[in-house]
């Protein structure tokens, strides 16, 4: 099983601006002042060894997931803006025949829909999309968003053939090859977490979650969803003091309780996820290393490995 | 996870000793809340004395944020002092170390927030 990371930014898009580009040019210049870098390969080689946000950005699409295993359905997570460069990578790989594309959607919220409007198998005849959910109002909110007068084009335009299919949490389904579990979340409006397995292999979506943390039945749920996967994508968004005080019922969580819920339920790898808009790459890469440090003081027996994710990122499980 | 309470000036010293997760945070809530609410009518502080806890999970500063927000309602003050260093670090790294003031040692803690009059 694989995963790519198409859109990691929480709450709106966040592109990277001219002035953050340039910071990194020139301070990746000055690193390099001195070195013999006469080539591609010198200088790709030299800018690895530099911080992640010296020379790459995070990224800035919101949350589009995509799982990939061989011999299974295309699936997908989330229909943030990350689903254009989804889209265009998947029609590339299909080279011209008609895909069937099943999505599941933790929530209705703007930035995890606001993508599909830019998904373009979805206005191509042929193409088969499953959007699939727990909320009532699933198909209203696809359809809505591209009423007038918020999009030009109506959704009864839309060519490829669009099903949606309601889930019930808490039910084992079998779609698209993976056996799929929907986990109700704390959030404005309520999220849903998904847990897909496939040949031993376990990965979790857990965004838009709060954690309230007084609750111990709450967080043995959680623990038992998360019980010995081989990858934890987690929303991340806020410092655990943001978390449960200015920001508290804001729907969101923090690094500090995703290395909890990891550790308690012996999972492998945690990808934190939907990262605050406001941070630059600085400040993502910093909460990044902390939590490394963080599960690196705490852990007892269980290590589990910890990445922020980002735009572009693969992970094989 | 014990809990020991003591006076000095015009500060009451509670010093949690051990692990406060989970399973413990509710013993420090149901001990530490009355008490800064108590502190904060007769006009004293509440510092913790974190120099025997050698570990801190979410639950617990959950706990120390619940403190924070009553010493605020009460007109009282809280501190933290003596934190071990792994404990220093988690605090660093949830950001509380903004949420309350943390001090060195215990002492310091007692002249920054209930200086003898």
């Amino acid at each position: 099983m694989r995963v790519r990371f198409w859109g990691t930014r929480g709450s709106i898009p966040a592109a990277l601006t001219a002035h953050s580009v340039r910071e990194k040019l020139v301070s990746a210049i000055v690193a390099a002042s001195g070195r013999e870098l006469d080539t591609p390969e010198k200088a790709a080689a030299f800018a690895d060894t530099l911080p992640f946000a010296a020379t790459r950005t995070f990224g800035g699409n919101s949350s589009c997931i995509e799982v990939i295993s061989e011999g299974a359905g295309r699936v997908l997570l989330d229909m943030g803006s990350g689903a254009r460069p989804a889209a265009g990578n998947a029609l590339r790989e299909l080279k011209g025949k008609p895909g069937e594309f099943h999505v599941f959607m933790s929530h209705l919220h703007w930035d995890h829909i606001m993508g599909f409007p830019f998904f373009t198998p979805a206005y191509i005849p042929g193409h088969t999309i499953r959007i699939y959910g727990c909320h009532a109002e699933l198909e209203h909110a696809f359809r809505r968003q591209q009423a007038p007068p918020s999009f030009p084009v109506d959704f009864s335009m839309m060519g490829a053939k669009i099903e949606f299919q309601q889930l019930e949490p808490g039910r084992i389904y079998d779609i698209a090859g993976y056996q799929v579990t929907a986990k109700a979340q704390a959030h404005g409006g309520d999220s849903y977490g998904y847990r897909l397995e496939r040949e031993g292999k376990a990965m979790i979506y857990s965004t838009d979650s709060e954690h309230k943390l007084e609750n111990a039945e709450e967080t043995e749920g959680f623990i038992e969803f998360f019980r010995g996967a081989d990858l934890v994508i987690f929303d991340a968004m806020y410092s655990l003091a943001d978390a449960i005080s200015v920001k508290e019922d804001w729907g969101h969580s923090s690094n500090i309780v995703g290395v909890e819920l990891c550790q308690l339920a012996q999972a492998k790898h945690l990808v934190l996820f939907h990262h605050e808009p406001a941070y630059d790459d600085a400040a993502i890469e910093r909460v990044w290393h902390e939590t490394e440090r963080l599960e690196e003081i705490t852990r007892e027996e269980h290590a589990v490995k910890v990445t922020a994710a980002y735009d572009g990122l693969e992970v094989t499980l | 996870m014990e809990l020991s309470e003591r006076r000095a000036g015009r500060a009451v010293v509670l010093a949690p000793a051990g692990r406060i997760d989970m399973g413990t945070a509710d013993q420090l809530r149901e001990r530490l809340i009355p008490l800064v609410a108590a502190a904060g009518k007769s006009g004293e502080s509440v510092v913790l004395d974190f120099s025997g806890v050698d570990y801190i999970s979410s639950a617990g500063l959950r706990v120390l944020m619940l403190a924070a927000k009553e010493a605020r309602t009460s007109g009282g003050k809280i501190a933290v002092a003596a934190l071990q260093p792994l404990v220093n670090e988690i605090f660093q790294i949830s950001r509380f170390d903004k949420v309350l003031p943390c001090h060195a040692g215990v002492d310091e803690a007692i002249a920054a927030i209930a200086p003898a009059g």
